[in-house]
């Protein structure tokens, strides 16, 4: 028999944090849905009931703005997502976030910026500017690989097996290291790319509703293309089995006859790649790097690698998009309703705030984690 | 008749479609010893882990004491009172060995920060408490552990006194029940035959129930009161321990079918 | 650290090995390498900008010193080899001197080349920061043949001096860094001296001081080489005396050494109150900065080092306990607070700030406190950022000032006896050395409590702590808190201090340089941290604070980048470790340590009793 339930063993149940972290759920969540409940409404009549009470000043976007900032989100989440592939990659390899993945990124964007400057001194950017695109693509590439390639085999590699946050605080140090060479070789300024010819900067029309600036449509056409290769690269070649063989288990992987140090060498110099053709069209479309230019898109681009899932190739190319389109659209459509002043200030902080949001409500992200074994437990 | 203190009725869990345990029921009374024994990927530790909270089951019910356990944090599991160890020791192995056994009665004490910063006599007093029942759990295995080997760091005990000190550290948390998971396991025939011999003291000088997975049979021959054998997340047989290793279902989750049969 | 690697002389020796003997793969690695570091300093515009400060008038200054050290510690490094104890190993000889040579001399070529390639093009397309005095530099004002051709035989000598170091004994070589270590530091620390000589007037040390340094900075020819002396001097006869009271200090037992060890706190803290006495404003206000961030270290070391939470974004309550106090006490706060409001007592907002800082420790870190840690650390960096960016908004600009901050913070009246403001350097660091006592004592207290206790548990192993009947979510939630309040009394101090809080103060930069400092000092460790704050605040400046080296300024942070993998990659510990910290970080190298010293126990029954000195008083079962 059991015995009867008395005051003393009366087991409290839920803990005050619970309790906490059910009401941000559903705070953020209603501020959300009332955000977006209002923009329709201001798109409706932006004299309407509600908005001439809280956002007086409230017009509404027109079509052709709204469009803008799809596209601008667009083209930056898919920036995001491939600088996210090398988050992914390595977290999904050694399980570890490299925090310095952003300053690959950046060493992409700087000796873009060299090269194509050079370029431009000597007439040939202007003269032949595909040639000398691809030119500078190369070398970027190289570049940010081999920063990915030393920093892996200088930092990462005398650390495999250590407490978990020892790599973690050494990729900060790394990050720090790297912005700073640049800060004192290359001096703090912002530094910029060379004018790029008009018929590639100019707008134009696309299936006939879609108007587009030609970098950005580049940036799109460029990403897909990578992510293709990356794709083919993962699931159809030998270095690819061996890529998530490792992920799966390195001790059994190394049982297996493949060399766990070349295929994490590998991935490193894969995610380098990817951030290096990343970093030129950063600049290509924004014309201008500073040294920590890496930074802030190197831990959105995290968050993306989060929000699509980490581990999940796929789901960091698509987390990279959905940030980049929420950071764009979702101060316009979210908080401007509320009667927030100068929204746009506060972009990076919805990002972030995407984030934290993505991690409380669905902490294996928006399409599922792929995780060894080891982190599984 | 001494009180029923925990039932399980019809327990589950799936792990990704595979059935981890299936519609398990078991009791135990108070100041019972009941092993849990089966070959491996029985279901065993997920049995324990279930127990302890660690593992939330798919269906069924815990019920301790009156109470379901269903829904709670593992550390108020043990508050409640159901201590454990673990198949693979896990100590903190940079922490001394006094320290070991002292921050096991975390939830059984409640100075906080004021007690610590002004030093009030509440908390030294506890204090003292805490470290002379860590003592005093710690005398139970003998000279082992005690003396010079306090402030020694768990990292440098072997094996044996590695399973000891973890027994200590569940008794340490002043349980009523003591989930013990292969407490022998490593140990030689001599070190367990007295390890037996205190599983037994646990229960009639200090008064713990216990549960125990064990896979030496003469360790479960000497202690149980019942047996309980799992297989593939099932119970196939319950009894004592001589009715259970007779019992044709169990020989044959051991040995497997004899071989004309399953031709 | 580990006894199979002690550089000690085993039991057998080998004869020296033929000095054409060599590992040429990692002599080319080490030159290479060597070359690579000097052209990267040269080319940072280290040694110029360096140039302005003397060591030793006229012949030495910190510019050269820059280049110099780098082939010597290289040449010494490629000499080393890791000996096994018990292991014989080969004798030292010509074979290391070469080594050290060959290293040297490729680092100097690979300055010739530098020179060369300097004259002939115009780097500073891409490489804009090296100026022309560069070049002059590199060539000793002479014409560039002549720098091309000097820079192989510098190195060369260099590198065959670290060689020959490693030739020296153990005893030798201590003298020498002693004496070479004692003319740097008294070079480097030439303002404090000076700032000290002028508190101290009365007792003479104007005239020491005037024989020691020139006039215009840099020590004196007979300064150094009397300071070289009275180094090498103080390594050759003060070690053994200060190792027999070490040992003495050892040997003490229970209650005199307690009292030993209150003596020696007492004294450092009369110290400390009176020291500040003798100092002036330069001094005071290094000090008072070097205490500011010793209270946010000792605050960060409660999450990290004691916890195990990675915070990223502690920045978040340095700004909020800055923000709050300025709010609170500024005399033209931001319009759109209401009018009613009065102007609070430094005190009174202090009180606000404290219980501000806790409630946003415990919002941000309720949400983060189960995530795994490395989701966490990014975490609590976007938090960190967020704060910044709607301290900035023009949203809430008008409670915040936006980018132009809060401004016109009055100082803090102290009984009226005196009113801390920045103007005051010495009242500021009494101010901050009464809160750093607080956060001294906060520290040390809760490390041996009952929470402090669940936080070690929580750091070894978060989900068998759990078992054990930890609540681990109130427990990380309790560390966040404390460090929490911690931070919030430095923003509070800052505020009064600066007279102003802006945005631009708590930037990200600001957590990282507190966590560089948190783990070079050592994790875990109360004096660590405080070593670590005073070496680095101190000596490199903080974010934006200067330190004593302000010719530095422009490369602080790439030497704490550069330091915190060193740290993680050699000694994760820190420099002031804690005992258990360490034996987490190189648990192995403990175990084998332990084991040789025959401290593991074996399962050896009932044998193993007999180990233990049995007067404990427990009965066996």
């Amino acid at each position: 028999m059991p015995s009867p339930v008395t005051a003393e063993n009366r087991l409290n149940r839920r803990l005050g944090v619970d309790a906490f972290l059910l009401l941000m759920r559903v705070v953020m969540s209603a501020f959300v849905v009332l955000g977006l409940l209002m923009f329709i409404g201001q798109q409706i009549n932006p004299d309407n009931f509600v908005a001439s009470r809280i956002n007086p000043d409230a017009t509404g976007l027109t079509a052709a703005q709204f469009e803008g900032l799809v596209i601008s989100g667009l083209s930056q989440g898919a920036m995001y997502g491939l600088i996210a592939l090398g988050y992914s990659m390595v977290y999904g390899v050694l399980g570890f976030i490299n925090f310095a993945h952003g300053e690959v990124f950046m060493v992409g964007a700087m000796t873009g910026m060299i090269t194509s400057n050079k370029l431009d001194e000597s007439g040939a950017w202007e003269s032949n500017f595909l040639l000398s695109l691809l030119f500078v693509l190369v070398i970027a590439i190289i570049c940010s690989t081999l920063t990915a390639i030393i920093m892996e085999r200088v930092a990462y590699r005398p650390l495999r097996g250590s407490p978990r946050l020892i790599p973690l605080i050494t990729s900060i140090g790394v990050s720090f290291f790297i912005q700073n060479v640049s800060v004192v070789l290359l001096g703090p300024g912002a530094k910029s790319y060379p004018t790029l010819p008009d018929w590639l900067s100019k707008k134009r029309e696309l299936f006939g509703f879609v108007t587009i600036e030609g970098t950005r449509l580049m940036v799109l056409v460029v990403a897909a293309i990578s992510m293709v290769a990356l794709w083919y690269l993962v699931e159809r070649t030998k270095i690819g089995k061996a890529m998530r063989a490792v992920a799966e288990d390195k001790e059994i992987a190394s049982l297996m006859g493949i060399n766990v140090n070349r295929t994490i060498v590998t991935t490193f110099a894969v995610g380098g790649a990817m951030a290096g053709i990343a970093g030129i069209l950063w600049g290509l479309l924004f014309r201008s790097v500073v040294h920590t230019t890496g930074f802030l898109p190197g831990i959105k681009a995290f968050s993306a690698a989060v929000v699509g899932g980490i581990g999940n190739m796929g789901g960091a190319m698509a987390g990279g998009i959905t940030l980049g389109s929420a950071e764009s659209v979702a101060p316009l459509i979210l908080l401007e309703p509320w009667g927030i002043d100068g929204v746009s200030q506060l972009k990076d902080a919805v990002a972030f705030l995407v984030l934290i949001f993505v991690l409380l409500v669905k902490p294996t992200g928006l399409f599922g984690e792929r995780l060894s074994t080891e982190d599984r437990a | 008749m001494s009180r029923r203190l925990l039932t399980i009725n019809k327990l589950s869990v799936t792990f990704g479609g595979l059935h981890a345990l299936k519609d398990l029921d078991f009791y135990i009374d108070e100041g019972e010893i009941v092993s849990v024994i089966g070959p491996n990927g029985a279901g065993k530790t997920t049995f324990f882990n279930m127990i302890s909270g660690m593992v939330t089951p798919t269906s069924g019910d815990i019920i301790f004491k009156g109470e379901s356990l269903l829904g709670l944090d593992p550390n108020q599991v043990t508050a409640a009172g159901i201590a454990r160890t673990f198949q693979n020791v896990r100590l903190f192995a940079n922490m001394t060995i006094l320290e070991n056994v002292m921050v096991a009665q975390h939830c059984r004490t409640k100075q906080g920060i004021w007690g610590a910063l002004f030093q009030t006599r509440p908390f030294k007093r506890e204090e003292q408490e805490i470290r002379e029942h860590g003592e005093k759990v710690l005398g139970f295995f003998g000279t082992r552990l005690v003396g010079y080997r306090l402030d020694q760091p768990a990292a440098v005990l072997s094996y044996a006194n590695r399973r000891r000190l973890e027994i200590a550290r569940a008794m340490a948390t002043k349980p009523t029940i003591i989930l013990l998971d292969e407490p022998v396991a490593g140990m030689n025939p001599k070190e367990s035959a007295a390890l037996t011999r205190l599983i037994g003291e646990l229960r009639s000088d200090w008064g713990f129930t216990i549960v125990m997975i064990e896979h030496d049979m003469s360790v479960v021959r000497d202690v149980s009161d019942r047996v309980v054998v799992l297989d593939h997340g099932e119970t196939i047989a319950h009894g004592t321990y001589e009715e259970v290793s007779t019992n044709p279902d169990v020989i044959e989750a051991y040995l497997g079918r004899p071989a004309e049969e399953s031709a | 650290m580990s006894a199979a690697f002690i550089e000690e002389p085993s039991d057998e020796e080998l004869p020296a090995r033929r000095m054409l003997d060599q590992d040429w793969r990692k002599v080319f690695k080490y030159g290479l390498l060597l070359a690579l570091v000097l052209v990267f300093v040269a080319l940072t515009n280290m040694p110029v900008n360096l140039d302005r400060r003397m060591l030793i008038e006229p012949i030495f200054s910190m510019g050269y010193l820059s280049l110099f050290w780098l082939p010597a510690v290289f040449g010494l490094v490629v000499c080393r080899e890791p000996v096994l104890a018990g292991m014989p190993s080969y004798a030292k000889g010509s074979r290391e001197v070469l080594a050290g040579s060959l290293v040297g001399l490729i680092g100097g070529a690979g300055l010739s080349f530098l020179t060369l390639l300097l004259d002939n093009f115009n780097l500073r397309e891409p490489l804009v920061n090296w100026s022309p005095q560069l070049l002059e530099l590199l060539s000793f004002q002479r014409d560039t043949a002549f720098g091309i051709a000097i820079w192989l035989p510098i190195g060369l000598v260099l590198g065959t001096f670290g060689g020959l170091t490693h030739l020296l004994s153990a005893t030798t070589r201590r003298v020498l860094s002693w004496a070479f270590v004692s003319v740097i530091a008294f070079a480097v620390f030439e303002t404090v001296i000076l700032d000290l000589s002028e508190g101290f007037a009365w007792l003479g040390a104007e005239w020491l001081v005037d024989e020691l340094y020139f006039i215009r900075g840099g020590l004196t020819m007979h300064g150094a080489a009397v300071l070289a002396a009275a180094g090498s001097l103080s390594a050759a006869f003060g070690r053994d005396r200060a190792h027999r009271a070490k040992e003495r200090f050892q040997a003490l037992e229970g209650t005199s050494r307690t009292r030993a060890n209150t003596i020696g706190l007492l004294a450092l803290a009369a110290a400390l109150v009176i020291l500040p006495l003798f100092l002036g404003g330069i001094t005071n206000e290094l000090l008072a900065n070097v205490g500011l961030f010793v209270l946010l270290a000792l605050g960060l070391n409660i999450v990290v080092g004691l916890a195990g939470i990675l915070d990223l974004g502690y920045v978040a309550f340095f700004a909020i306990g800055g923000y709050t106090a300025g709010i609170l006490t500024t005399a033209n706060r931001g319009e759109s607070w209401p009018d009613w409001m009065p102007q609070f007592y430094w005190g009174t907002a202090l009180v606000v700030v404290v219980i501000l800082a806790a409630l946003a420790g415990l919002f941000i870190g309720a949400p983060v406190i189960r995530m795994r840690g490395d989701y966490l650390a990014i975490v609590t960096l976007g938090f960190g950022e967020i704060i910044r960016l709607l301290f900035l908004s023009d949203w809430l600009g008008g409670y915040t000032g936006a980018a132009q901050g809060v401004t016109n913070i009055p100082g803090v009246q102290v009984f009226g006896l005196a009113t801390v403001k920045g103007t005051d350097p010495r009242a500021v660091f009494y101010l901050v050395l009464f809160f750093c006592a607080i956060a001294v004592y906060v520290s040390w207290r809760l490390e041996r409590s009952r929470l402090g206790r669940a936080w070690m548990a929580i750091r070894e192993d978060e989900s068998v702590a759990e078992a054990m009947g930890i609540n681990t979510v109130n427990a990380k939630l309790m560390a966040f808190v404390v460090g929490a309040v911690l931070a919030s009394f430095s923003g509070a101090i800052l505020a009064a201090k600066v007279g102003s809080v802006f945005p631009n103060s708590f930037i990200i930069l600001v957590s990282i340089v507190i966590l560089v400092v948190v783990i070079v000092g050592g994790m875990g460790n109360i004096a660590g941290v405080i070593v670590g704050s005073v070496v680095l605040i101190g000596i490199l400046g903080g974010p934006r604070q200067p330190g004593l080296l302000q010719e530095f300024s422009e490369y602080k942070l790439l030497i704490y980048g550069v330091l915190l993998i060193w740290m993680m990659l050699k000694r994760p510990e820190g420099l002031v470790p804690n005992v258990r910290r360490t034996r987490e970080l190189h648990q192995d190298e403990y175990l084998q340590d332990a084991w040789l010293r025959g401290e593991i126990d074996t399962d050896s029954e009932p044998e193993d009793d007999s180990h233990s000195n049995g007067n404990t008083g427990v009965l066996p079962a």
